[in-house]
């Protein structure tokens, strides 16, 4: 990169950013497990189905729901169905709907929220207005709206869930933003003439990064949850298709009788979710420009 | 800072038109009615008298200004689904319930929020960071609806010290608002670590340490300005979706809420239900940004307002 | 951590039901558990359940019903005559009846009540139920405005007299519904208009009913407490000081509730819960039969559902025992018909079996041997788990032993309801629950046009077979005629019955003075509480 006018907490060393962020994320026992954790995971549930021998929707209804055994490693749900396996094709549906309406949501918050901040003054107030207004509009309702009228499809589940996550990631940047604005070195690069672009995206983002990744850390359960719900009002799978948030609340149910139907598709979103937020915030301590220094 | 105050409570104006009318159209374009009959077929003609009575056959712009006329007069209708009370009688009951509710959650939340976090942004990468930030991941993991019911397995059924449902006596709270408490709690904690950790690290909390302040009053007086910064920004729209009710919670312990109100009138097409009820939310929503607005601005002072 | 925690919780948990005692509430309040939050305490506008079990504590009607036998036994009437064409009723009202204030109890109040309930301005959902009076589904639809036309007639305060528009043998029975309940005018006009649907009059303290407990409590979503109404006529029978309902919304919610003690009594177990309760709690566990019925509705104008061999083939393909079994642990029982069986002594005799040989003989038949040929169906559903499952297994049913691919469709309450009566689906999830104890009840259902037909199927001899059983008087001719009807429907098969259902209620042994009946009526007046002190 080689930039000589970024201000001195941003580039440290001669090496770059990213090239000393992975070197201290390597360091980093933690980040490195969950980053391990998160891989094994998403090849375990794009390849776990072929080697299954069950599928996931084939029941035996005369077995019913059947604690776990040589034969159905997490047991079967009320119909029959092998829960390892439901819990493997599960998990492709949540990790995309978790990564992709996370995806969706960090996008358009984390860009809103820069830009209103940096913009200051009316241009702010009317963007936050906007954010506040959105608040407002009842979920379950756009949710019922968006199912009829556009059909269905996961892309839109995505969008849906990813349309209303974004709206507190924009506040928490803004506020961050709002308030590194004023500092040295935006006034510097403001004075040195760089685009307004470029600050943003350069030098406001890579500052407010903390924040980022710890609430999109919190975003992605949430989503994956509120999947859940968006798939009870019809839009999200489809029966016999499922996903963890729906094992997880048709398991919830059932904790007294069957405890199996909730314990397993807990843990696997719970590793998923303990995973990220190692690897987030070893992540996190990586790109912190402060932390070059030690 | 008076003036900002007064500006931003003048806009709430034109903001909350906005959303009276956005609401308005959303919820018709919604597919069925409030009047459509069940698993039962009901009479057409029944059905045509209630659309009259409820001033739903009236062309679309004549039902937005009639109810713009009569909400300019405080008057939110009766509620299409339970007709024996008016929107604002409904209000009225089930508010004050999610206020107190959503005022104990709040505090359950941050409590318990803030101690972990800043107790974890210590020292970090040890083990009083890891405790806590492991107990926020489970709080984080485990949906309500999960814990709910095992808080009511353990603490009413198994060791019968709460009761397992109602809203009568102080003892029926306590279940409920640590219920709804603890997921907010984990988030709080989390941003309150990670807010934290990063003031902690900045030059002017070494130069506060290097002068020797007590690390009290280190924390206190200068780290926690910049550190709760995210934490406030999410407590805004929190605290407004708290005091307005959850529907989960309220349902798992039988509270008389908004939340559930809320919900119900989306299922049921009571329009003006849920009019009513997405108004208050609306109310809170604006309110608490302002009010986080102005923490923030109190804890920062560099920033400007225009 | 988080699982530890779970495992060991729910190892705990698995061990044992424990019974928690409920506190020190009034030793003789009985306490149950409601489904839901009323939409109403007005008798007049409600169309629920729940409502019915509260209604049925305020209020009486003319006659009520043995809660063991079902058969009709006086209530607010203490006697009656019936003409010999069955369509003129005479009703004595009780001289002891009277309302919660002291008011003595009319038959004037009993023609207040239906001119309430059946003038338009209302606009009750349910006014269609006392259509069988003469001119009353005319004067309901406005098309008649003198009242004076319409069958119901106050000989004197004692003598109603009720014309009807065709002979109903089910007009006594019907009247434990709460669309025949009586309201007193002046409490009514005391709060508004007769036709004001947002009165106040149900209010507690303001409400004034002749049943044999009176609205004292009124608290949305928490409780409605009902005590004695010392003015009842019967209040000498009448055992309980109180009762409070608490409604719910939450099924798993109640059973905790009956567990710690809160309530004696809940409506409805989660089908999930059965086993646990029949291995440990025998004793409070309640299945019983019920007059409803769960079937599927096939869209007749949509190919290759418009043939009538698809649809029975569909239809046979179904092994309703596994899903009694399986899907709903044995709360329900395979249904082969479209009634109930010994609805009022009416049983079916044509029926719908499990027969794959043959579902796949009629599947050959229509052009589509081993499904080839066949697009794939889609099934409708409304969003709850139950019915999740169900169409997951019948699902697997219909690929498995037809070879005839499904897809699944969920939508929510009010898009469903859109849906299916707009005729936008392939196959759709519904339930019908008797109104009143007759055949004809669910035989009307599906004449051509009907309201509740959805299926666009048309029979002109089905048709005229019902209207002929509406009017004809001998009883015997009339079940006959039904069956001939039903006999059709199953024939062309616009629908696939599934399971009749079955109540799954938790009583305590402390209640006694009940019976379970198939049709779910409970008569307050009777009940007891074991630990009560006389």
């Amino acid at each position: 990169m080689g930039e000589t006018k970024e201000p001195a907490h941003v580039v440290e060393h001669g090496t770059s950013l990213w090239k000393d962020a992975w070197r201290r994320l390597r360091r980093n026992h933690l980040a490195v497990f969950g980053m391990a954790m998160l891989t094994l995971m998403i090849l375990l549930v794009i390849v776990g189905p072929w080697l299954s021998p069950y599928s996931y929707e084939t029941q035996d209804r005369a077995l019913g729901a059947a604690a776990p055994s040589a034969s159905h490693w997490f047991g079967t749900d009320t119909l029959g169905r092998d829960l390892f396996t439901r819990i493997l094709y599960g998990g492709r549906i949540s990790l995309m709907v978790g990564f992709a309406a996370t995806a969706v949501s960090l996008t358009i918050g984390v860009l809103y929220g820069a830009v209103a901040g940096f913009a200051r003054g009316r241009a702010d107030a009317v963007m936050m207005r906007v954010v506040d207004i959105l608040y407002t509009m009842p979920f379950t309702v756009i949710v019922i709206i968006l199912t009829v009228y556009m059909g269905k499809s996961i892309v839109l589940l995505f969008m849906a869930i990813g349309a209303v996550e974004w709206l507190t990631m924009a506040r928490i940047v803004r506020g961050q933003v709002v308030s590194l604005r004023e500092k040295e070195f935006i006034e510097a690069a403001e004075v040195m003439g760089l685009s307004r672009r470029r600050i943003i995206l350069r030098h406001l983002i890579p500052n407010a990064l903390g924040p980022i990744i710890v609430y999109t850390t919190l975003t992605i359960p949430a989503v994956m949850l509120l999947e859940a719900f968006v798939s009870f009002l019809g839009m999200g799978v489809q029966a016999p298709m499922s996903s963890w948030g729906v094992l997880i609340h048709d398991g919830a149910n059932t904790m007294e009788e069957y405890p199996w139907m909730l314990i397993f598709p807990s843990i696997a979103l719970s590793l998923t979710l303990f995973s990220l937020n190692f690897l987030g915030d070893g992540l996190r301590d990586a790109l912190d420009p402060r932390m070059a220094k030690e | 800072m008076t003036k900002f105050i007064l500006r931003r409570l003048l806009s709430f104006i034109p903001v909350f038109f906005i959303i009276v009318t956005m609401l308005f159209f959303l919820i018709r374009i919604a597919p069925g009615g409030p009047f459509q009959g069940g698993e039962r077929a009901v009479p057409p003609e029944v059905l045509e008298k209630l659309r009259e009575t409820y001033n739903l056959n009236a062309p679309l712009y004549r039902q937005y200004v009639d109810y713009l006329v009569d909400l300019a007069q405080g008057d939110l209708g009766p509620s299409m689904y339970q007709p024996s009370r008016t929107v604002t009688e409904w209000v009225q009951l089930r508010f004050p319930v999610s206020l107190e509710l959503g005022f104990y959650a709040l505090l359950v939340a941050m409590t318990l929020g803030f101690l972990a976090g800043i107790t974890a942004a210590l020292r970090p990468n040890t083990i009083t960071d890891y405790v806590p930030m492991s107990f926020a991941m489970v709080g984080i993991c485990i949906p309500n609806f999960v814990l709910g019911p095992v808080l009511v397995l353990i603490f009413a059924l198994k060791l019968g010290w709460l009761p397992v449902a109602g809203w009568a006596d102080p003892l029926d709270k306590v279940l409920p608002s640590l219920t709804l408490g603890t997921a907010y709690a984990a988030y709080v904690a989390r941003l309150a670590r990670g807010g934290m950790f990063e003031v902690l690290a900045q030059d002017f909390i070494r130069t506060a340490r290097a002068k020797g302040l007590s690390e009290t009053r280190v924390i206190l007086r200068h780290a926690l300005r910049g550190g709760v910064q995210p934490v406030i920004a999410f407590l805004g729209p929190a605290a407004a979706g708290l005091l307005t009710g959850s529907f989960v919670v309220e349902q798992i312990f039988q509270v008389p809420g908004l939340g559930k109100q809320f919900v119900d009138a989306a299922f049921n097409r009571d329009y003006t239900m849920l009019m009513g009820a997405v108004l208050v939310y609306a109310v809170l929503i604006l309110c608490f940004n302002l009010v986080v607005d102005v923490i923030q601005a109190w804890l920062d002072p560099r920033v400007r307002y225009g | 951590m988080r699982t530890a925690l779970t495992i060991l919780v729910l190892a705990a948990l698995a061990s044992t039901l424990p019974a928690c005692s409920g506190g020190e509430k009034s030793s003789n309040t009985l306490r149950v558990a409601a489904d839901t939050e009323p939409a109403a305490l007005d008798p007049h506008l409600v169309t629920g359940f729940t409502e019915h079990r509260l209604l049925t504590s305020m209020f009486e009607g003319l006659t009520t019903l043995n809660q063991k036998t079902l058969a009709v036994e006086p209530g607010a009437a203490e006697s009656w005559t019936v003409s010999d064409d069955g369509l003129v009723y005479t009703f004595k009202i009780n001289p002891k009846a009277k309302w919660s204030d002291g008011t003595p109890l009319t038959a004037k109040d009993f023609v207040y009540g239906w001119r309430r309930h059946l003038s338009l301005n209302l606009a009750s959902e349910y006014s269609y139920m006392l259509w069988c009076i003469k001119n009353a589904e005319a004067y309901n639809k406005g098309q008649l405005t003198d009242f004076d036309e319409v069958g119901a007639k106050a000989l004197d305060d004692a003598t109603l007299e009720v014309t009807l528009a065709y002979p109903a043998p089910y007009f006594l029975s019907m009247q434990i519904h709460y669309s025949w309940f009586p309201v007193l005018q002046s409490n009514i006009e005391a709060f508004g208009k007769i036709d004001d649907r947002n009165s106040k009059w149900t209010r507690a303290g303001n409400m004034v009913s002749n049943g044999p407990f009176k609205l004292v409590e009124w608290n949305p979503n928490q409780i409605i407490r009902v005590e004695r109404n010392e003015h009842y006529w019967d209040a000498a029978n009448v055992k309980l000081d109180a009762i409070e309902f608490y409604p719910m919304q939450n099924l798993l919610t109640e059973e905790r509730s009956f567990q710690s003690g809160k309530v004696h009594f809940i409506e409805t177990l989660l089908a999930t819960k059965i086993e646990t309760y029949r291995k440990e709690k025998p004793e409070v566990l309640r299945i019983e039969p019920f007059i409803g019925t769960y079937f599927y509705r096939f869209n007749t104008t949509r190919p290759p559902l418009d043939d009538p061999r698809v649809r029975r083939a569909l239809a046979m393909a179904i092994d309703r025992q596994s899903i009694c079994d399986s899907v709903m642990y044995g709360a329900a029982s395979p249904a082969v018909a479209l009634t109930p069986p010994e609805l009022a002594g009416y049983t079916a005799k044509a029926r719908i079996d499990f027969n794959v040989e043959e579902a796949r003989r009629f599947l050959a038949e229509a052009g589509y041997p081993n499904g080839q040929g066949l697009r794939p169906i889609e099934i409708l559903f409304n969003d709850s788990e139950d019915h999740e499952r169900i169409a997951e297994a019948i699902q697997d049913m219909w690929k498995l032993n037809l070879n005839v691919e499904v897809t699944t469709n969920k939508q929510e309450w009010k898009v469903y309801l859109n849906t299916m009566n707009a005729l936008g689906y392939d196959v759709v999830r519904s339930a019908w629950i008797a109104d009143y104890l007759d055949p004809m009840n669910y035989m009307e259902c599906f004449v051509t046009g009907g309201g509740n037909n959805r299926t666009g199927w048309s029979s002109k001899p089905y048709d005229d077979l019902v209207e002929q059983a509406r009017y004809c008087v001998d009883p015997v001719q009339r079940y006959e005629l039904l069956q001939q009807a039903e006999a059709i429907l199953l024939e062309e098969a616009p629908i696939a019955p599934i399971y009749t259902y079955k109540q799954k209620l938790l009583v305590s042994p402390e209640v006694q003075g009940y019976d379970i009946n198939p049709i779910g009526y409970l008569n307050y007046r009777s009940f007891s509480l074991a630990s009560a002190t006389p």
